[in-house]
């Protein structure tokens, strides 16, 4: 298979490597000329000292035959532009994107790159799975800071699941005043029964916070066991 | 008429000046906030300091549903990125994004994208100047591509970002 590989930072480098061992035709872009030539003198002649962007060298470097090309430089645009010169004008088969800002992703899928690699978002998908998410969310301070508007999202371990808010145990100077159920936002009433997926916003003094997240979250303990 | 221009250099404080002047409402964007130091005093539109490829800084921006969107900053890419958000998610009317690279110019007046290239203007220039034959290309290639400038949205493309797209490939 040819690999037409642009970016020789990090990425594109061990990238190279390993599709030459693992038996493949590369060719590695990377436009600054002292990195090019250092990555040269260790695997060889494999690498072409010029801008992946410009139409002009992607066709010396073999574009219109290349069955994959891989775009794992640092910026965006330019991924976005390799890839689509790649798709558009030299009939790539397949295009393989790496997209450092998340908020890009949908945006290069929808122009048509192929393969849409992003390392920030693995990275923050693997924080994210050890932030526990049975939590409350805090939204504001009010007041002179004595009070918190508070964000409870129900999960199956919920205490209050399949409860009335009027037998829920709230502490005293806390309000829970406000459900959003599917996406939409309505009025708390004593007799509305609580339902897993809701979230309920409450405001209450600072020091009440762990009474509620019992009645709302649940104990420790019980969610650990959930 | 909504004017937004990304790229505060000569071009594009130039151009905002004139559509100021003529009455219309001028959004210029750059990533420095010296580059508007290249407007005049009397310059009346607002100037906001942010990234002209990012969806969320255009609309934060008020870019949405611009009549002109002009992107004019010194990489071609983030132009080509820039005019692709404008087309996709803001829905704006007409485009026209600088390309330098001649070759680059063409790949997207193909795709759609109105596109102007400083090199072929500037060679076209010197050689009528001089006598010779130019490049025969116009400076500004109009689009040719599947959608001319974001016209034609789908209402059932997804939220954000809408149909007609640059370069969509099936399934």
């Amino acid at each position: 298979m040819f690999v037409l590989v642009v970016g020789g930072g990090k990425v594109g480098y061990y990238l190279t490597r390993e599709l030459i061992e693992n038996g493949h035709e590369v060719v590695l872009m990377e436009k600054d000329r002292a990195r090019a030539d250092q990555i040269a003198d260790e695997i060889g002649s494999v690498v072409m000292p010029h801008d992946g962007c410009e139409g002009k060298y992607l066709a010396d470097a073999g574009a219109n035959r290349a069955d994959i090309v891989a775009a794992v430089t640092g910026d965006d645009e330019d991924n976005l532009v390799i890839c689509q010169m790649a798709r558009h004008h030299f009939d790539v088969g397949r295009t393989i994107a790496r997209v450092n800002n998340p908020k890009n992703e949908r945006l290069f899928k929808h122009l048509g790159v192929d393969e849409i690699i992003s390392p920030t978002r693995m990275i923050l998908g693997s924080i994210e799975q050890d932030i526990p998410v049975h939590e409350l969310l805090h939204l504001a301070a009010l007041g002179e800071g004595e009070l918190e508007l508070i964000e409870a999202h129900l999960q199956a371990g919920s205490p209050a699941v399949g409860r009335a808010t009027k037998d829920l145990d709230i502490p005293e100077g806390c309000s829970l005043f406000a459900l959003i159920r599917a996406g939409v936002a309505a009025p708390l009433r004593p007799d509305t029964v609580l339902r897993e997926g809701d979230k309920v916003i409450a405001i209450g003094k600072t020091e009440c916070e762990a009474l509620l997240h019992g009645q709302l979250i649940g104990e420790a303990e019980a969610v650990d066991a959930g | 008429m909504k004017t937004v221009i990304v790229g505060c250099g000569r071009v594009g404080a130039t151009l905002a000046e004139l559509f100021d002047r003529a009455g219309h409402e001028v959004i210029i964007i750059d990533v420095a906030t010296r580059a508007f130091d290249r407007l005049p005093p009397s310059f009346s539109g607002s100037a906001i300091r942010g990234d002209g490829t990012d969806e969320d800084t255009l609309r934060r921006a008020g870019a949405e549903e611009a009549d002109v969107f002009l992107a004019l900053t010194e990489g071609d890419n983030r132009n080509v990125m820039a005019a692709q958000v404008a087309v996709e998610a803001l829905r704006a009317r007409r485009i026209i994004a600088k390309i330098n690279d001649p070759l680059r110019a063409a790949a997207y007046a193909d795709l759609g994208l109105a596109t102007l290239c400083r090199t072929t203007l500037m060679t076209d220039a010197v050689a009528a100047y001089l006598g010779l034959t130019g490049s025969g290309l116009p400076g500004i290639l109009a689009p040719s591509g599947t959608h001319d400038g974001g016209e034609h949205h789908e209402p059932e493309a997804p939220a954000g970002v809408a149909g007609g797209a640059v370069g969509v490939r099936e399934g």
